[in-house]
Parts: structure tokens; C-alpha cells; sequence
């Protein structure tokens, strides 16, 4: 059984949420079942694919390198389908044991 | 175009929007132009669920950095009209842009009413409609702006009747002409496959007093029926088709923002969505004209 | 030197409103309720009221714009009754939920169809099962003073619950009397200014992000239920100390019920509104002439429901006609029904009476009352209503029975 998240001293009086920006905790990449990966040599660092991410999992990182946070892709596919040297490729998720 | 820095960030990760969805994306867009300042009112929607829907709650997994309220579904205009003036009676108003957020149900359906009481008495808010052409958060039923001829749940193909019918003569309920009939400074129109273009006119609309509507064309992979990687190459098609324009309205004035030189015919747009695969030569020549006419009043070839 | 005007019902709360010093008022009008609004217009035009008017184009726009100002800190009045309640139904709900304080002065008035402007209490009905609290008020200085207990109840933390002050449409909405109406810097020292906490209250604020109205998955749902059930009990509390505060400071005093004679009553009559006054009238005739000894309840405080003190009043007499201005189609009156439930378990149980009284503004004179004492007097002594269900005042030869 999963600790409480309250107890009957700290439950709110509404289901009301404290916690901005609390949903980086929440792993959404773990819905897909394919998942880009960017050849770097490719990449011309055009930004297309930070851009068009619905979820925000693409980023240019501190080495200036374009990143995907796995934690959070959910292998929609649209990095792949936008890039314009074609730099992305999706590729199915291997099934962990 | 540069992506927002972390920090600065009002949208971030680990939404529960589905996977390649337009309307979080133009969101991303609209929600970091606007930066932190703001406080937001959410529709009932596809937006408000992904946003702080139930499974949202319990661990408090919230992906926005700026306040944000959910009432009911057809409330956006007038609950920001009170913010609005509860924040000036408080002497609390100046540096917070008030947005009210809306899909094209609780925009162009249920919540014209509180949409069009808002802008008629001037009110100081910025309404985001994010149009994905149906009801999608309950599952794909027809709205006010779903085309003619479309495919959904309540409109499906049958002998009797063959998908969205609604009045002759037009493509969807016109919601800019609407909201220009009420005089506002400013409206506009955009798309997730124009980012630049969508950035500038949330810009542009932060700085403006009084009412401010933009409308955001955000296709939907399940509810149209096609690969949701190709979501925005749909937003693009859509725009080079003709069947989506992006103006802008500023103080009654109308500027189209993005031209097409060469308008792809309206087939090449209907015939990759699911939702229009019964669809006949004639219906599609219907659609075309409808296309066509919408070009001619913008005054454009 | 006390100030006394004579105002309607909709000038006192008009003008318990201005001395509130509300933030913002919303509102659409709707026969009875108008002037309320209008005064209040008048007094922000001319600068008597410092507030925000929001002119919503209905009256679900007003429940949503109160909701929208509430949220953001300020304090927030309006005004309905009849089809406006019932057009807010969906908001009122919400307005409770996310357990904002506002106060909505209710004329009561009948619901369509049939379609009238008329007094019933049908309209406040519909809303008694949504957290609000509901006050009915007999006179037009109660109108006044409890439009300013309502604020304190509601903003009070254990409580953050929204607060409808009900008077009957026309008969004391639009009636003068003499109202004693207070000075500002009383109102004020009474009613300090809202505060609300960005860690507690919903409070929408740039500096501390909050998500209000979100989702909330089974698992909780019944327990936020709970959290208002409990915070209606609280209310019970803490309206008997406002109250008492009130008296205290202001000399008026009216409890969450008024027993009138009944400490020794064979019958009690039990109605809310401004028929109570003419109950204690009738009642005071029918002991000088008749030597009956009845008395009336008047239920002041419907939600929460102030059970204690209706046991206390009426479990020692013989019978207790509950008189109501409603009906639910299907069974009685719902008052009714809450007093039957509020002695469905006490030990000695009079005859209850359930009688439906002045729908439609149908005037509910001396002579009705008198001859609803009498069924009670009857009932008393047969120890057996005559009726499932009495129609007070109603032609029969229109519809037989």
C-alpha cells in the first residue's frame, strides 16, 4: 500500500494545487513504444525539433547539443517527421525484462 | 526562433496531453510568450484535463508555473471579467495578464455567450481559443467549427446522412468576424506549424489593453484520423491549402500574416485525415468553393 | 443617536452591502431583485461604494464573474432570485466547492411554469442541497443586519462557505419599514476587510501558483465532500456566534430560530419568511380568544439546519404544522421533510403536519393560519394528521379533493 500523500492534519479544503511546475516529477515518457534518436553528425542544430515537441522533451542542452529527455518523450514522432535533414529517426522501444 | 529558457518556462514537461498533440503544443508557444505573469482560466477541455485533470491531484503533478482556475465549461469570459475587476478593485491589476482558455466548443458554442459579454463590455483579458475542430475531450463530437462534410461521433457517414452539415454557405462558425463585429483591438489567427508567427501576435496581444482573442488552428491525430506524427505537417497543409488563414485584426484593420503564393488545392488537405475518407468529388469541389469564397473576402487571389 | 430610515427589503441589503464594503458586485436583474441592484449602481456611480460592478450579460456570467473576483481576493456580493438561481445552478456548485465566501441576497420568487413574479421559496429549494448556507429573514432590519452576519459566517476560516440571504420577493423586497441603519465605522469594526491566505483559501496570486478546480479522482472526492459537510456543522457554530457578536455590539439578536410561546404549546406552526410575523399574530388571537395554546417556530437558519434548537422548540408539544412556501413534486413540502428527519429519532414525537402555503405569492393571510392552528390543535388531540399533505388557501373548486 502507497503512503498517504496527507494526513488529516495537512488535507486541504479543496483538491486545490500548491506544487507549480510539480509535473517534472511525472515520467510521461513511459507511455511510448517507439522513440527518437538524433544523429549528431546529422544535425545541423536547427532548433525545428525543440520547437515542434508537444511535450517539451527536446532541448538544447549545456553542450549546446540537441537532447532528447527520454523521462518525458512520449514517441509521438514529430521531431522525426519535421526535421529537415532528416537527423531523427524513431525506433521501437526495446521491451526491458 | 528561440525556445524559452527553463526557467522562464510557464508550460513544462510532464503534462498529460496525448501523444503529438496540437493544442498543448500551441499552448507551449502561447503560454512562454506570455511569460509567468499571468493568471489562467481554463475551460472544460482537452487543456483543462491535461492540464489539472484528476490524475493530476493527488501528487500534485502540475505543469504550469502561473495560477490557474477551472469552474465549468462555458464560463472563461466572465470569470476573467471578474478577476478583472476584483484585481482593480483590489489595486492589484496592473503587470498580470488575465487569459481565459477555451477549445472551440467552450468558445464558439457554450461559452460565446460569456465570451461576447466580455468583449462587449471591454474587459482586460486575453482569450486563447485552440481549435481542434470538435469536441475531443469527450470523444469527438461535432462543434461549431467542425467543417462540412467531417466525420465525427455525433455527425458519423450513413445513407441517411453523411457527416457535419451544418448551414450552407460556410466553412465553420466564423469566430474572428465574430469577435471583429464586437469591435476589440485585437484579433488574430494562427497555427502550431507557424510558431513565429503564432509568438509575435501573443506578443503583440500582451501589450494591448482590453479584449484580445487569438484563435489557434490545432489539429487533433485522433479525432481527424492521421499519424499523430504528422500533426503539424497538418497545420501547415491546412494554411497552404487555403482552408486555415493566418490575420491579424488590429483596431479594425485586417493584415493577412502569412501569404500563399501558390494555394495547394483543398483535396491534398481532406483526403490524408480519416475523417473525410467517404468524402465525394462533389463534396470536395463544395469544399473548395467554400475555400475560394473565404480567400475572396480576405481580399486575397 | 441611531440612524433609522425606512427602506424596502432591497434598500436595507442595498445598503448593508455599501457599509460591507464589498470589493466587486455582479449581478443581472430579474424582477424582484432590480432595485438591489440599481441602488447598488447608484452608490458606485456617485462614489458612495468603492467597488467593481461587473455587468454580466446573465446570471450564470454573474456566478462565474463572483467566482473570478472571489478567487482573487476580493469580497463579493449579488443578487437573484427565481429563473436567475436556477440559470446559476451549475456555478453555485462550483462557487461552494472551491468554498469561496460570496453573499447573494435571494427575492425569493417562484420558478416558471406556471410563470409568475411572484413569492415562493421554490427558487432557494432547488439550492439547498449545494453548500450554500441559507438564511430566511422576516423584517427588513434583519435583512440588513444579516446581509452583514453573512459576511462574517462565510469569510470565517472554518467555515469559507457562501452564504444566500433570502427574502420574499415583493412582500418584504419591496414593503418599507423602519431600519436602523448602522454607521461605517461600526459596520467596519464589526466586519474587518477580507484577508484571504495563499496557502489555505483558493487564492489566485502570480506569487504563489495555485491550481484551483482541477480534476479529483475517487479516491478524495468524498472526503472534500466530507470537508464541507463539516464546515455546514462549523457554520451552525459559528452563525450562533456572529449572532450573539451582533447582539452584543448592535443591541439585535435573532438566533438560528425563534421560538414565539412555545414552551407551553399544543400545537407549533413552523414557517420561514415573512409569514412568521403573521403566525405570531394569529397565534397571540387564537390564545386571547380561544385560550389554544399555540405558538410559532420561525426557522431563521435553513442550511445548515438548526436541529438542535427545532427538538428543543417542538419535541414537547403535541403537534407541529410545518407551513412551507415550496413543494417537491412527489412527496411535500422539503422543509417538511427536514423537520421529520430532524425528529425521526427523538423519543417523543408530535404530529407533523405538512402543509404547502402562498405558492405563486398566494397570500397567506390570518385566517389560513388560523385554520392550520386549528388542524394542529385537532391533530394534537386525535393524535393523527388529516392529511398526507395540506393545501393552505387552495380553491377547490378548481380542482376538487
Amino acid at each position: 500500500m502507497s503512503k498517504p500523500y496527507w494526513t488529516k492534519e495537512n488535507f486541504p479544503i479543496t483538491p486545490n494545487i500548491r506544487n507549480p511546475a510539480g509535473s517534472l516529477a511525472f515520467k510521461c515518457g513511459q507511455w511510448r513504444s517507439v522513440r527518437p534518436v538524433i544523429d549528431e553528425k546529422k544535425c545541423t542544430k536547427c532548433g525545428l525539433c525543440v520547437l515542434y515537441c508537444p511535450d517539451d522533451a527536446v532541448v538544447k542542452n549545456e553542450k549546446d547539443v540537441m537532447e532528447i529527455r527520454y523521462d518525458y518523450c512520449k514517441g509521438c514522432g514529430i521531431c522525426e517527421n519535421e526535421c529537415p535533414v532528416k537527423a531523427i529517426k524513431m525506433i521501437v522501444e526495446v521491451q526491458q525484462k | 526562433m528561440e525556445s524559452t529558457c527553463e526557467e522562464d518556462k510557464v508550460l513544462v514537461a510532464g503534462h498529460r496531453a496525448c501523444p503529438g498533440c496540437g493544442a498543448i503544443l500551441a499552448l507551449k508557444h502561447a503560454l512562454n510568450a506570455l511569460g509567468k505573469n499571468i493568471i489562467v482560466h481554463l475551460a472544460t477541455s482537452c487543456m483543462e484535463v491535461s492540464i489539472m485533470g484528476g490524475g493530476v491531484f493527488p501528487k500534485g503533478e502540475y505543469p504550469l508555473t502561473c495560477p490557474s482556475l477551472h469552474t465549468a465549461f462555458e464560463t472563461g469570459g466572465a470569470v476573467v471579467s471578474g478577476m478583472d475587476a476584483g484585481l482593480r478593485a483590489l489595486g492589484k491589476r496592473d503587470g498580470v495578464n488575465l487569459v481565459a482558455i477555451g477549445g472551440d466548443g467552450g468558445t464558439a458554442d457554450i461559452g460565446i455567450q460569456t465570451l461576447s459579454g466580455a468583449a462587449e463590455r471591454g474587459n482586460d483579458f486575453i482569450y486563447i481559443c485552440y481549435d481542434n475542430e470538435a469536441y475531443m475531450n469527450t470523444g469527438n463530437q461535432r462543434s461549431g467549427t467542425t467543417m462540412p462534410f467531417a466525420a465525427t461521433t455525433t455527425t458519423p457517414i450513413g445513407q441517411l446522412k453523411r457527416g457535419e452539415q451544418h448551414i450552407r454557405g460556410k466553412l465553420r462558425k466564423d469566430m474572428p468576424a465574430i469577435m471583429a463585429a464586437h469591435g476589440i483591438p485585437y484579433i488574430a489567427t494562427a497555427s502550431i506549424a507557424y510558431p513565429a508567427d503564432l509568438v509575435k501576435k501573443v506578443k503583440k496581444a500582451a501589450n494591448i489593453h482590453g479584449p484580445r482573442y487569438i484563435h489557434i488552428h490545432c489539429p487533433c491525430a485522433i479525432g481527424w484520423g492521421f499519424p499523430e506524427s504528422k500533426t503539424v505537417e497538418m497545420a501547415r497543409l491546412a494554411v497552404q491549402t487555403g482552408a486555415w488563414v493566418l490575420f491579424e485584426i488590429e483596431d479594425g484593420k485586417l493584415t493577412v500574416t502569412q501569404k500563399v503564393a501558390q494555394r495547394k488545392p483543398a483535396k491534398d488537405y481532406l483526403q490524408v485525415q480519416k475523417r473525410f475518407k467517404h468524402i465525394t468529388d462533389p463534396e470536395i469541389a463544395e469544399i473548395q468553393e467554400l475555400v475560394d469564397k473565404k480567400w475572396k473576402e480576405l481580399g486575397l487571389a | 443617536m441611531k440612524n433609522r430610515k425606512l427602506l424596502s427589503g432591497n434598500k436595507a441589503i442595498a445598503e448593508a452591502v455599501r457599509l460591507s464594503e464589498v470589493n466587486v458586485v455582479s449581478a443581472y436583474p430579474i424582477t424582484p431583485q432590480t432595485s438591489i441592484v440599481e441602488y447598488l449602481s447608484e452608490y458606485i456611480a456617485r462614489g458612495e461604494l468603492n467597488a467593481q460592478f461587473v455587468q454580466a450579460e446573465s446570471e450564470f456570467g454573474v456566478m462565474s464573474a463572483c467566482i473570478g473576483a472571489s478567487s482573487v481576493g476580493a469580497r463579493v456580493f449579488t443578487a437573484t432570485c427565481s429563473q436567475g438561481l436556477a440559470l446559476m445552478h451549475e456555478l453555485n456548485y462550483v462557487a461552494a466547492g472551491l468554498r469561496l465566501p460570496i453573499v447573494m441576497a435571494v427575492t425569493n420568487r417562484q420558478l416558471s411554469q406556471p410563470l409568475g413574479m411572484w413569492c415562493d421559496h421554490s427558487d432557494a429549494m432547488g439550492e439547498r442541497d449545494s453548500g450554500w448556507m441559507q438564511i430566511y429573514v422576516e423584517t427588513c432590519q434583519e435583512a440588513f443586519d444579516t446581509v452583514i452576519q453573512a459576511f462574517k459566517l462565510s469569510e470565517s476560516r472554518e467555515v469559507l462557505l457562501p452564504t444566500m440571504v433570502c427574502l420574499d420577493g415583493f412582500i418584504l423586497s419591496h414593503t418599507s419599514e423602519p431600519v436602523e441603519v448602522l454607521d461605517q465605522e461600526q459596520v467596519r469594526d464589526f466586519l474587518p476587510a477580507y484577508k484571504p491566505d495563499a496557502d489555505y483559501h483558493t487564492l489566485l496570486d502570480v506569487k504563489k501558483p495555485l491550481a484551483a478546480g482541477g480534476g479529483c479522482p475517487p479516491a478524495f472526492t468524498m472526503e472534500f465532500d466530507y470537508k464541507k459537510y463539516d464546515a455546514q456543522e462549523k457554520g451552525r457554530e459559528m452563525l450562533r456566534k456572529v449572532d450573539e457578536e451582533f447582539g452584543e455590539t448592535f443591541g439585535r439578536r435573532y438566533g438560528l430560530v425563534e421560538a414565539y410561546r412555545c414552551e407551553d404549546a399544543d400545537a407549533i406552526l413552523v414557517a420561514m419568511g415573512t409569514m412568521v410575523g403573521t403566525a405570531k399574530d394569529v397565534a397571540d388571537e387564537l390564545r386571547s380568544q380561544k385560550g389554544w395554546r399555540v405558538g410559532v417556530l420561525k426557522l431563521r437558519s435553513y442550511r445548515p439546519f438548526p436541529k438542535e434548537e427545532v427538538l428543543k422548540a417542538a419535541c414537547g408539544s403535541k403537534a407541529v404544522a410545518v407551513v412551507s412556501r415550496a413543494i417537491s413534486y412527489g412527496i411535500g413540502a422539503p422543509v417538511f421533510s427536514d423537520i421529520a428527519t430532524a425528529m425521526s429519532n427523538a423519543s417523543k414525537k408530535p404530529v407533523l403536519l405538512n402543509c404547502i402555503a402562498g405558492m405563486g405569492g398566494r397570500d397567506v393571510d390570518k385566517k389560513s393560519l388560523a385554520a392550520v392552528f386549528e388542524k394542529a390543535i385537532k391533530a394534537g388531540e386525535t393524535g393523527k394528521a388529516e392529511n398526507e399533505v395540506e393545501w393552505v388557501g387552495l380553491n377547490r373548486n378548481l380542482v376538487g379533493g
